[in-house]
């Protein structure tokens, strides 16, 4: 069974005049270990359908569906869908001052075992688990008691947002332009990260401008999106094509 | 029936035949509802209280009836009516009370248990003396054999004024006199009850010391009187905590307390209140209207008050520090969180008399619903206080769009050489937030309380332990349903 399974998805974006379309009829499939890569120009929907996947309000689906895992995606509200198992990785980490990184993710953790009804994590359990997470990723530790992403560098964001993707062992990984914002070095130290999280029963969808991460977290598909659709797909050297032509080819056909 | 008669007995021996006769059930006796001087006598007798407290409450009371209800506060209530309360109701009467935990009614400690704060459990716990205040007059005492040991004064104000009238008659209305403020005023006339503490010279009282108050009886104003001495190099931590239980009739509380530290003394009271704030309508929540004051006499003396306020329909409370003393330091840590139709009016005074005085506020207000929320806070620095330095924060919170926050400060600097630092911002819980807490499958209420918490921290981090965690879960519960 898909991991993912989207079909003809239409979506607007809410705008003070009016709602705007954006998605304008995906296809998408990801089934349990697959990495599948979505490139496009600014502008083509590329957060907007990692937003939609996620659930952050502000959009509406117009036509078609997002089934998870067999269930239906749309149906559920973004917590629900957090804790069905599905991490997106932001583009821009949020700040929350004054919630201590470890604070956060342990609350994340006890709501997860809560809504399966299993008892909170055991503070040790917690710390060791904190500790060997954080030292695979090359985290220092008090980073994580420091609030969450204040004051953090954009690579040391990046960094924890892929910590708490390792720590909450999603099925689905989202990772929203992880990229921008990196120099080569940390890039590198991210892609890392997520490499070590490729598993046979877990599906990634890496959103991404450049093909330069694509370098590092090396896809099974390519997907092409330009002007709220897939114009193409194929395999791991659609990206290198990409790379030299650059967009002009999908851009000019939209346009 | 033998105890009422007595009482009955007592108030005619006091104040000749008594007119209004009594309602008295098997638990509880109270005084007739309204407040004349028969009243303040009967309290006074009641609690066997020397003369010169009599005459004291009598002044207080003569010049309330001249005192009219402020008004300048940034809250809205109806009308009290100050004839329509009760201003003296006991659990069991003063001839039978426990004796220990054991003597108490079991209804009671039961109460106790559904708060979640058995005594019998924290007699055990590390450290914790508590003086509990249950409809005005303390049931339970604990500790305080051991305290005494130590030389430190921990009891009702009713047995402090019988046991150690020099040290009562000396301080008390020293720091809020009887003639401070109209609510201040009304509570030296009818106070019921309260805490009392000294902690000799040199000594660091080993335990935190902590008040539990209910309001329990229907129409029953509270009037609490705490009165607390730190003499010079002592050193002491009180904790203050309250709820009530659901009821529809609105119900004024106007406590005092005073603070006073001498040379090298510090005195540390935190305040975690969580009285019944009345339904979404704010009908039957109750009004708490308190004086706050410490008096920093001594030299290097310091008071630091910290406050969770969570509940109450309205609250008017403004704890103060008077730094008399040269290089004393006041201190002021709070949270206010105001939702559905809860008001309040909260801030503080810091008042530099001595050279190298300091002050720092922090101000944290959360308001949500409907509610309406006012820092108004004083700092002022007289001629003399060379050197003396204030740094104020005060920042707002809102949760949706119908609340609302305001800051006023006052600053009246007359000394050339002081420094007054203040800033204030206003933010909302902004939507990027609450989704990264979503997307991370913390449940929507839930992420608020942590959001919420986190913006309270610095605040939060100075209560003790225990109360910090009791704190932190009820800022999550004040705030339910919010959102969504």
């Amino acid at each position: 069974m898909a991991l993912l399974d989207i079909k003809e998805l239409h979506a607007t974006i809410d705008e003070d005049d009016g709602a705007k379309a954006i998605l304008k009829g995906i296809d998408l499939t990801i089934r349990p270990g697959e990495v599948h890569a979505v490139m496009g120009p600014n502008g083509a929907g590329k957060s907007t359908l990692s937003n939609v996947i996620a659930g952050r309000p502000g959009y509406t689906v117009t036509q078609g569906s997002v089934t998870y895992d067999g269930a239906d995606l749309l149906e559920m509200e973004a917590d629900e869908r957090a804790r069905a198992g599905l991490f997106l990785a932001f583009q821009y980490p949020v700040e929350i001052p004054g919630v201590a990184t470890a604070t956060f993710l342990k609350t994340a953790i006890n709501a997860r075992r809560k809504a399966a009804g299993e008892p909170e994590i055991e503070a040790l359990d917690f710390l060791k688990l904190m500790k060997s997470t954080s030292k695979r990723l090359g985290v220092p530790e008090d980073m994580l008691k420091r609030p969450v992403n204040v004051g953090f560098s954009g690579g040391e964001k990046k960094r924890v947002e892929v910590l708490q993707m390792a720590m909450l062992e999603p099925r689905l990984c989202v990772l929203d332009e992880t990229d921008s914002g990196l120099d080569i070095d940390a890039l590198k130290v991210v892609a890392d990260g997520v490499n070590a999280l490729r598993a046979p029963d877990r599906g990634m969808l890496v959103i991404t401008h450049y093909q330069r991460l694509l370098d590092y977290i090396v896809p099974d598909v390519v997907h092409v999106l330009a002007d709220g659709r897939i114009v193409k797909t194929g395999d791991k050297t659609l990206a290198q094509e990409l790379e030299a032509k650059g967009y002009a080819e999908f851009t000019g056909a939209a346009a | 029936m033998a105890a009422t008669q007595d009482t009955v007995d007592r108030i005619a021996e006091v104040s000749g035949a008594y007119k209004y006769g009594f309602v008295t059930d098997i638990e509880s006796d109270k005084a007739p509802k309204g407040l004349n001087e028969d009243i303040i006598r009967f309290i006074s007798a009641k609690k066997a209280e020397p003369e010169w407290m009599l005459a004291w409450r009598l002044k207080a009371y003569r010049h309330w009836l001249t005192m009219t209800e402020p008004s300048w506060q940034k809250v809205v209530y109806p009308p009290i009516d100050y004839q329509d309360a009760y201003y003296y109701a006991a659990p069991k009467s003063d001839d039978d009370r426990p004796k220990s935990l054991d003597e108490v009614d079991p209804e009671l400690l039961r109460t106790y248990e559904k708060l979640g704060i058995p005594l019998k459990e924290q007699e055990m716990l590390a450290g914790v003396a508590v003086d509990a205040v249950f409809d005005s007059v303390s049931v339970a005492t604990t500790y305080k054999k051991k305290l005494e040991q130590m030389g430190v004064i921990f009891c009702p104000i009713s047995e402090a004024a019988q046991r150690f009238p020099e040290l009562v008659q000396k301080y008390l209305g020293s720091v809020v006199p009887y003639s401070d403020n109209f609510f201040a005023t009304l509570n030296s006339a009818v106070f019921t009850d309260g805490s009392f503490v000294y902690v000799p010279k040199g000594l660091r009282c080993p335990m935190e010391l902590s008040t539990y108050f209910r309001i329990n009886e229907q129409n029953t104003g509270q009037f609490e009187r705490t009165l607390i001495i730190a003499d010079e190099g002592s050193y002491v931590s009180y904790l203050e905590g309250c709820t009530a239980p659901q009821r529809d009739d609105n119900q004024l509380h106007a406590a005092v307390v005073e603070l006073v530290a001498m040379d090298d003394a510090e005195i540390k009271y935190s305040t975690v209140q969580n009285w019944y704030p009345g339904d979404e309508t704010g009908k039957g929540g109750i009004y708490n209207f308190v004086t706050k004051r410490g008096a920093c006499r001594g030299r290097n003396s310091k008071i630091m008050w910290t406050q969770v306020e969570t509940g109450s329909a309205v609250t008017w409370k403004y704890p103060s520090c008077i730094l008399q003393g040269d290089n004393s330091s006041g201190e002021f840590y709070s949270v206010a969180i105001t939702n559905n139709a809860q008001q309040a009016d909260t801030g503080t005074k810091m008042i530099h008399i001595g050279k190298n005085t300091r002050s720092r506020i922090i101000s944290k207000g959360i308001s949500a619903g409907r509610a309406d929320q006012t820092y108004r806070g004083l700092v002022k620095v007289m001629p003399k206080a060379t050197g003396a330095r204030n740094f104020t924060q005060c920042d707002s919170l809102l949760i949706g769009d119908r609340c609302g926050a305001h800051t006023v400060p006052y600053i009246e600097n007359r000394c050339p050489s002081a420094q007054v630092e203040h800033e204030a911002t206003t933010s909302r819980i902004s939507e990027d937030q609450l989704f990264y807490c979503l997307q991370r499958g913390i449940p929507e209420e839930d992420a608020v309380a942590l959001i919420v918490n986190g913006f309270c921290k610095e605040v939060l981090q100075t209560l003790p332990m225990e109360f910090a965690v009791e704190a932190q879960k009820l800022v999550g519960i004040s705030l339910e349903g919010s959102v969504g």
